[in-house]
């Protein structure tokens, strides 16, 4: 395994998570909800406003939309290119959900808030998949471009650039 | 000192975290936005904000672009998540409190506190149904035999007013952890220059940003910074932040922001409906106050020292306290918390009690006759004439504010004219 890949999973550099949010296009959302006050539905809608194809997964919603989206039952259902996944779904399922990831060729495995699974993110990256655990892509999206110093946090981000707006 | 930044040190970090140049016309210093409201690009956008699912920019009262720039810059220096500026410190006190307490609920406060504290604390939380139970900030035990099943926060100054005085932080951060309460710790003597609560294990601090942050007297300001390392979620304790919210839709912070939760109830909830939000004018003038802080506070440090050294020696000075001093009690606590100085306010008695005190802040020359400190200009308080006067004299002695008591606050200023100006001035007394 190549150095550059050997990650530090308490501590991701701003660049890995910014290599990973500027690189995919397409994400999976397994655990996505159908009511929109959830957080898995926050985060959909905030990464469609960024400009994202997301892709809703929940086997109990099957049929149903979210913003104009049909909803799979599973990773394997869906039939187009998936970049990223990432799961609202407790810990103990991941393994199986990168197992799953792999079979269709995601790139980056990505694991919500709270959650975390050492042996889900070895399998993932001895695969070759980049792994992201206990972080939400809406928070890292807005802290590393821009807009969460609007609320007030740190934000980590250091420039003397004119920010693109 | 905590490590603020994978690439940046403290100073580096004081010009430039917040500030970057203004996304909208590239000026290099932060502009002021000087505005209250924002348009909504849509319907659609709108409600995403209303509803916390966006970040940006609804109405001056919950976020403006200059105050949330200063909020980041002290947020990062104080190692802390995310920060909610307000009008005054004694805002940030209030707003610190609000997503912890409920009418019954109990806060344990420290009794070396700046006195307005106090009275708030003591006296005004009662309109909110908050209890205040004062302890001693020297002796932690006090601390540990006030803790009950309604204590909700612990609150203490770091570098306690009147000056000179040292809490034993460690040991408090071990009693409210094992109280699992958070503890809020007012930075606004020391600031984050000169210590850093969270890396001690603080969970909140508080700042009056009026002090030496802005650092030249003219912006009142406040300001809450969170570690983010509180566990909120599912802690029945502090529903605000562990329990759906009706106003939100069924949010629940802690879930929905996770170790955001925090700031964000603090700018969504309490700042929405308390209204005491930061001017963006006093953010802009405290925002380039702070880019100067670590200049100024090693000038403060050296300034104040000297000046304690000085009077300690004077005939006519019976008494100094001051952390930096080998003769003080906080001097072994003041080396471990501060290592890089004690800040620049401290007291000292002066021989020939109320007299003395009041002739000699009349016959100095450099030093102003201020209810404040953390300015550039040195100052000069006599409290037993002043902010302590309506207190009978056993109740001032209790305070540290007997009639010989004068309190300085060092500045900036070339420190052998301060001592000069503070000798003529002593040496007239007789
Ligand atoms: C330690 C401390 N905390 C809080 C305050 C209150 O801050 P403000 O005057 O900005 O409301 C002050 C001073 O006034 C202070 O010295």
């Amino acid at each position: 395994m190549p150095d550059s890949f050997i990650v530090n999973h308490d501590n991701y550099t701003d660049n890995y998570i910014r290599d990973i949010l500027r690189s995919v296009h397409s994400i999976a959302i397994v655990g996505a909800s159908i009511n929109w006050k959830r957080p898995s539905n926050f985060v959909m809608k905030y990464l469609i406003q960024k400009g994202y194809r997301v892709i809703p997964v929940n086997k109990n919603s099957v049929g149903d939309q979210i913003y104009g989206q049909n909803i799979y039952p599973d990773l394997s259902s869906v039939k187009e290119t998936v970049d990223m996944v990432d799961i609202f779904r407790p810990s103990k399922e991941a393994p199986q959900l990168v197992e799953n990831s792999i079979l269709i060729g995601v790139k980056v495995f990505w694991m919500q808030l709270e959650l975390r699974n050492d042996r889900a993110a070895k399998i993932a990256e001895d695969a070759g998949v980049k792994v992201v655990m206990n972080r939400c892509p809406k928070i890292e999206y807005a802290r590393l471009f821009g807009e969460l110093g609007w609320s007030g946090f740190n934000t980590g981000v250091i420039s003397v650039k004119k920010r693109r707006t | 000192m905590l490590k603020l930044h994978p690439n940046y040190g403290f100073n580096t970090l004081a010009v430039h975290s917040g500030s970057a140049p203004d996304p909208a016309t590239g000026a290099r210093t932060f502009p002021i936005y000087q505005t209250a409201a924002y348009v909504f690009d849509d319907a659609d956008h709108a409600a995403s904000l209303y509803n916390l699912q966006s970040p940006g920019f609804i109405y001056s009262r919950l976020s403006n672009p200059t105050v949330a720039a200063l909020e980041e810059k002290l947020a990062t220096l104080e190692g802390g998540r995310g920060g909610t500026a307000t009008s005054s410190g004694h805002a940030a006190e209030i707003i610190a409190l609000f997503p912890l307490m409920a009418p019954g609920m109990e806060v344990i406060v420290a009794d070396k506190l700046y006195g307005g504290t106090i009275n708030l604390m003591g006296k005004s939380f009662q309109k909110f149904g908050w209890k205040a139970i004062f302890v001693d900030t020297e002796d932690p035990e006090s601390f540990q035999s006030a803790i009950t099943d309604k204590t909700r926060a612990i609150f203490i100054e770091n570098l306690a007013n009147p000056g000179g005085i040292v809490t034993d932080l460690e040991e408090i951060v071990k009693i409210a952890n094992g109280a699992g309460v958070p503890l809020i710790v007012d930075n606004t003597l020391a600031t984050p220059f000169l210590s850093q609560p969270l890396e001690w294990g603080a969970d909140i601090v508080v700042h009056s940003t009026t002090k030496y942050l802005s650092g030249q007297g003219n912006a009142l300001g406040g300001i809450v910074i969170d570690s983010g390392n509180f566990p909120w979620l599912g802690n029945p304790k502090y529903p605000s932040l562990s329990s759906p919210s009706a106003e939100y839709n069924g949010l629940i912070f802690s879930e929905t922001f996770g170790d955001l939760a925090y700031t964000m109830y603090n700018h969504a909830v309490s700042l929405r409906d308390l209204g005491c939000t930061q001017s963006p004018m006093n953010a802009w003038l405290t925002l380039n106050g702070v880019e100067t802080l670590p200049l100024r506070m090693e000038r403060h440090c050296s300034n104040g020292l000297a000046m304690a050294e000085f009077l300690e020696k004077h005939q006519n000075v019976e008494w100094v306290s001051h952390a930096g001093l080998k003769s003080s009690p906080y001097f072994k606590l003041g080396k471990k918390y501060f290592p890089n100085g004690t800040g620049s306010l401290f007291s000292f008695g002066v021989k020939g009690g109320y007299e003395s005190g009041i002739k000699l802040l009349e016959s100095v020359e450099l030093f102003s006759h201020v209810a404040n400190l953390g300015d550039t200009r040195s100052l000069i308080l006599h409290p037993s004439s002043t902010t302590h006067r309506q207190l009978t004299k056993d109740q001032q002695i209790a305070s540290g504010a007997g009639p010989e008591v004068v309190r300085l606050s060092v500045g900036i200023e070339c420190v052998e004219d301060l001592i000069a100006d503070i000798d003529q001035a002593l040496n007239n007394l007789r």
